[in-house]
């Protein structure tokens, strides 16, 4: 692999600050003051770039202490996720049955030990295709909060991603809360993988069944994708779903094997949440 | 940076790079070097302690994360023993009674994970066993042995005690 020599004399090792505010003010003033600084807070993704010296910023900002990220709560009939609420927390608290899809979600994500770190706000600031938070919160018309010193403003989800790894987040910007509406829906999600742990989707489905049938689909777009269609054609659905897809070959998979998937998803999701 | 935490009930502190994590600090700072490092990207759950009580991947958590914080590892489990000889936390002896050891490089991390498992779930299905042990890589055993040491120390710690 070229790269970096670490024994090489002229090489010089860049410092990395840590800044830990104990507060949200604290926190942005700090990203305004440092807008390179790299937000960490479960650290599931930061940590395997610092472990390998994939990348080197200035510095680290950890989120840990900044307690207004965390939990969630019901607010005037909408609900408010902290960027800081951790898998674990979506999995086994009451979120399990106002938001079952994002729990069945976030169930499958890596293992235990991910599950307590890893955070929805991670899964956004990543913004990777393959995200498991994503369908299921796009789904639920999910709105991303995000904040900065000049002030609060939130971006539909589909707009907050806006391509691969790539979001709308200022650099002065922190993602502090996800805002939605519990459609109460019946819901559910799936992952394909090679095993049942541990995996990065090789494609998953987020699908609700209210008045109209709702689909989102990971590891088979680039952005997140929205395809809705009347309850009465949910015959046709599987198939606008699959046609919807943009899936690549990857070393996961192949394109064709994607969209094959995804009509076969689409179909037992219906299965399971139009006989609910 | 000086890193200040609870490891094991005792307090330490550690000299670390800011961008190290708590699994390199714990074996290179502190005489901790009982959790492994195999991955270094939370796949293998080798190096899984408990931090305030919750099961993680060390590799992950940057060693300032820690400061102000309390880490179990696998050291911590045993207890002084008769004569002041250290006994084998319940668990770990569950392992060595059902030969699940074999290089004993997963060791430490399944033996932190059952340990957070058993004090969840006193009788955990096969199921539940096999979630909960699904962030840790045996590459010897297969597993099988992993499973019986599992499910006696379940039994045993419902039964209190044998």
């Amino acid at each position: 692999m070229q790269g970096v020599n670490p024994l090489a004399k002229n090489r010089t090792v860049r410092a990395v600050d840590v800044l830990t505010p104990r507060s949200l003010d604290e926190a942005i003033a700090l990203k305004a003051e440092q807008p390179e600084a790299w937000p960490i807070q479960g650290g599931t993704d930061v940590m395997v770039a610092l472990n390998f010296d994939h990348g080197r910023p200035p510095a680290l900002l950890n989120l840990n202490e900044v307690p207004e990220l965390r939990g969630w709560s019901r607010e005037n009939g909408s609900l408010r996720l902290g960027s800081g609420l951790t898998y674990m927390e979506i999995e086994r608290g009451e979120l399990r049955e106002i938001l079952p899809a994002l729990a069945e979600a976030s169930r499958t994500v890596g293992s235990p030990q991910i599950r307590n770190r890893g955070t929805i706000g991670g899964n956004l600031g990543t913004a990777s295709p393959a995200g498991d938070a994503l369908p299921p919160l796009l789904v639920e018309a999910a709105e991303v909060e995000c904040t900065s010193v000049r002030g609060v403003r939130r971006l539909a989800l589909g707009e907050f991603v806006t391509g691969v790894k790539r979001t709308a987040l200022a650099p002065d910007e922190l993602i502090t809360a996800v805002w939605l509406v519990p459609s109460r829906a019946p819901q559910t999600f799936m992952k394909i993988g090679p095993r049942n742990a541990m995996v990065i989707a090789v494609v998953s489905l987020a699908v609700s069944a209210g008045d109209e049938l709702r689909a989102s689909f990971g590891s088979a777009a680039p952005r997140p994708v929205l395809v809705t269609a009347a309850r009465d054609d949910a015959s046709t659905f599987a198939e606008r779903v699959a046609e919807a897809a943009a899936p690549i070959d990857d070393v996961r998979g192949t394109a064709a094997y994607r969209r094959h998937a995804l009509r076969v998803l689409t179909e037992r999701a219906l299965e399971r949440t139009l006989a609910a | 940076m000086i890193v200040r935490l609870r490891v094991n009930g005792e307090e330490h502190e550690a000299d670390c790079w800011e961008g190290e994590s708590l699994l390199f600090a714990l074996r290179e700072k502190l005489p901790f070097p009982g959790s492994k490092n195999a991955c270094e990207q939370g796949e293998c759950g080798s190096c899984s302690v408990l931090l305030d009580g919750t099961l993680v991947c060390a590799c992950l958590v940057l060693a300032a994360q820690a400061d102000g914080h309390e880490v179990t590892t696998v050291e911590g489990l045993a207890g002084p023993g008769e004569a002041g000889a250290d006994a084998l936390h319940p668990v770990q002896q569950a392992f060595v009674d059902a030969g699940a050891v074999q290089c004993g490089f997963c060791t430490p991390g399944l033996v932190v994970a059952t340990v957070d498992l058993l004090a969840r779930s006193s009788s955990p299905s096969d199921d539940e066993i096999r979630e909960a042990l699904s962030g840790n890589l045996c590459r010897c055993t297969g597993y099988a042995k992993i499973f019986d040491a599992v499910r006696a120390a379940a039994a045993a710690a419902a039964g209190g005690g044998g």
